[in-house]
């Protein structure tokens, strides 16, 4: 049984909320730091400080989104793709998803090509990048803006 | 046992670059879900994939719950001799499924 005052300070809150932070309004206060952190640790785990150069890959992905719960994505990256030079692995990553990693791959020359696509979950209107670590070592990226209408299933935004 | 789609083409040049497509069906239950009750669905997804050709691995993903239901991949390889390309799924839950068709390269 909920009482007056209950509803009242529940509807007061969200209101109040709802004005001053918009969208925003159900996620916890310190949900954005915690997402960035979490993105800025997954990236750790990959990059581990190596400087990354944007160039060479090339992330597609539809710049507005109806429905978040399956998003076309495929990326490809520049390379001769032979014993001496190719590219080793392909990251994804979403840094406003509950969770930032969205595949890795790994390849060699026997691929022959670059290139992989896939589907994907977005939770909100975001950036999304994609980061190639060649055989030399060094670290490759490029980035997407996507507008998500309806992000995947995600109502109260729990990390 | 999970349907799986799997499109390599039957014949190919030596040294030919070929597209391979697989999909798998599965839920991808991501574990930030909610029932109406407001339990939490416990997380079950595909978690690795891997590729082999002829028993030498060639391709490998790591997913994660931000892949879509029915994980689709789509790749590429190169011809190099006639024989077998398989694929395996793993699962949260100990699952793995194995499929695998054969090429022949001319």
């Amino acid at each position: 049984m909920t009482t007056r005052r209950q509803f009242l300070l529940a509807t007061g809150g969200a209101g109040l909320s709802i004005g001053t932070a918009g969208v925003q309004a159900q996620l916890a206060p310190n949900q954005e730091a915690l997402r960035r952190a979490a993105y800025g640790e997954a990236l750790r785990k990959v990059i581990g400080g190596a400087p990354v150069r944007p160039g060479k890959v090339k992330l597609d992905v539809p710049p507005l989104i109806d429905n978040g719960n399956s998003v076309p994505l495929s990326v490809a990256v520049e390379s001769p793709m032979t014993r001496a030079d190719h590219v080793k692995a392909i990251h994804v990553f979403a840094e406003k998803n509950p969770q930032p990693n969205v595949v890795s791959v790994y390849l060699g020359p026997r691929a022959g090509r670059a290139s992989i696509s896939t589907r994907v979950r977005l939770a909100d209107t975001q950036t999304v990048v994609a980061i190639a670590q060649l055989s030399d070592g060094s670290f490759w990226s490029d980035s997407a803006e996507v507008v998500v209408t309806l992000g995947a299933c995600l109502e109260d935004g729990l990390i | 046992m999970a349907r799986t789609l799997i499109n390599v083409p039957a014949t190919a040049k030596r040294g030919e670059i070929i597209e391979i497509k697989t999909l798998i069906q599965h839920a991808m239950e991501t574990g930030f879900r909610r029932t109406q009750l407001g339990e939490l669905v416990p997380r079950n997804i595909i978690n690795l994939f891997v590729c082999t050709y002829n028993g030498e691995e060639v391709f490998r993903a790591e997913l994660h719950p931000a892949i879509a239901a029915n994980p689709l991949l789509a790749f590429s390889l190169v011809a190099t001799e006639s024989g077998t390309i398989a694929f395996k799924w793993l699962g949260d839950s100990g699952s793995s499924v194995i499929e695998s068709a054969k090429i022949t390269v001319v």
